[in-house]
């Protein structure tokens, strides 16, 4: 199923675009597996998402962690912790 | 209640916004304005501060904020203000204010409002230096526990 996946600062410049409509195999069921397969396809999505303990992830504009299902989401956003206020 | 959220671009007006939380009739109210920070730090001259915002989940996140700090003092009122873009040293970039009929509460939530908004709130902070280099923020030990204290104070049934 196509999901809207969106990046945020430091993740959005090292993959080179904001945002994307993707269809993850059916295998890719979670919040974790998806950072594994995005980071597969090399380059700047291997470097974004190389450290996980520095990335945060948002599913339908909500924090999830990364053993949320990504089952029905319809926008996943993937970022860097928070740093407003 | 009256309860103001607002993510935006431009500045906010301080006597406005404290204005209309002394009208309600609350014996106090309480402010806090962020600031972006002036003079040389410790990665250069900072020319500018951009933030970036997740725009939906922004105003989301901070009505969640708004409406926690509802349910844990009487308050009358509250502001929650945060802009987006680039901002040049000296600029206000949040404001937190609160009314209620005595200090306590005001301020006590006021505190409460800027810590969470600072950790559960999606913007992202880079530091763009007089020499055309730039630097994501990172979060702070500080600010997390400064967050964490209020979850603490939650689990023991108190405000």
């Amino acid at each position: 199923m196509a999901v809207s996946i969106l990046y945020f600062a430091w993740v959005r410049e090292a993959i080179g675009r904001d945002g994307e409509t993707l269809e993850p195999p059916a295998e890719v069921r979670d919040v974790a597996a998806l950072v594994d397969w995005l980071a597969a396809r090399g380059g700047g999505y291997a470097e974004a998402f190389a450290d996980r303990t520095r990335l945060r992830c948002a599913i339908d504009q909500y924090f999830v962690d990364f053993d949320a299902s990504i089952l029905g989401a319809g926008e996943i956003a993937l970022f860097p912790p928070v740093t407003g206020g | 209640m009256s309860v103001r959220v607002a993510v935006q671009l431009g500045d906010f007006d301080i006597a406005a916004e404290l204005a209309r939380l002394e009208a309600l009739g609350g014996g106090g109210v309480a402010s806090f304005t962020g600031i972006v920070r002036g003079g040389d730090g410790e990665h250069g001259t900072l020319a500018a501060l951009h933030l970036e915002a997740y725009p939906g989940m922004a105003q989301r996140a901070l009505d969640d904020v708004a409406a926690q700090a509802q349910a844990r003092w009487p308050l009358l009122g509250l502001t929650l203000i945060h802009r987006h873009g680039t901002l040049r040293a000296g600029a206000r970039i949040v404001l937190v204010a609160t009314a209620a009929r005595h200090r306590g509460a005001a301020l006590a939530a006021c505190g409460f409002l800027i810590d969470w908004a600072k950790t559960r709130a999606p913007f992202w902070k880079q530091e763009r230096f007089a020499d055309g280099t730039s630097r994501w923020i990172e979060p702070t030990a500080a600010d997390v526990a400064s967050a964490a204290v209020w979850d603490a104070s939650a689990e023991h049934g108190r405000p």
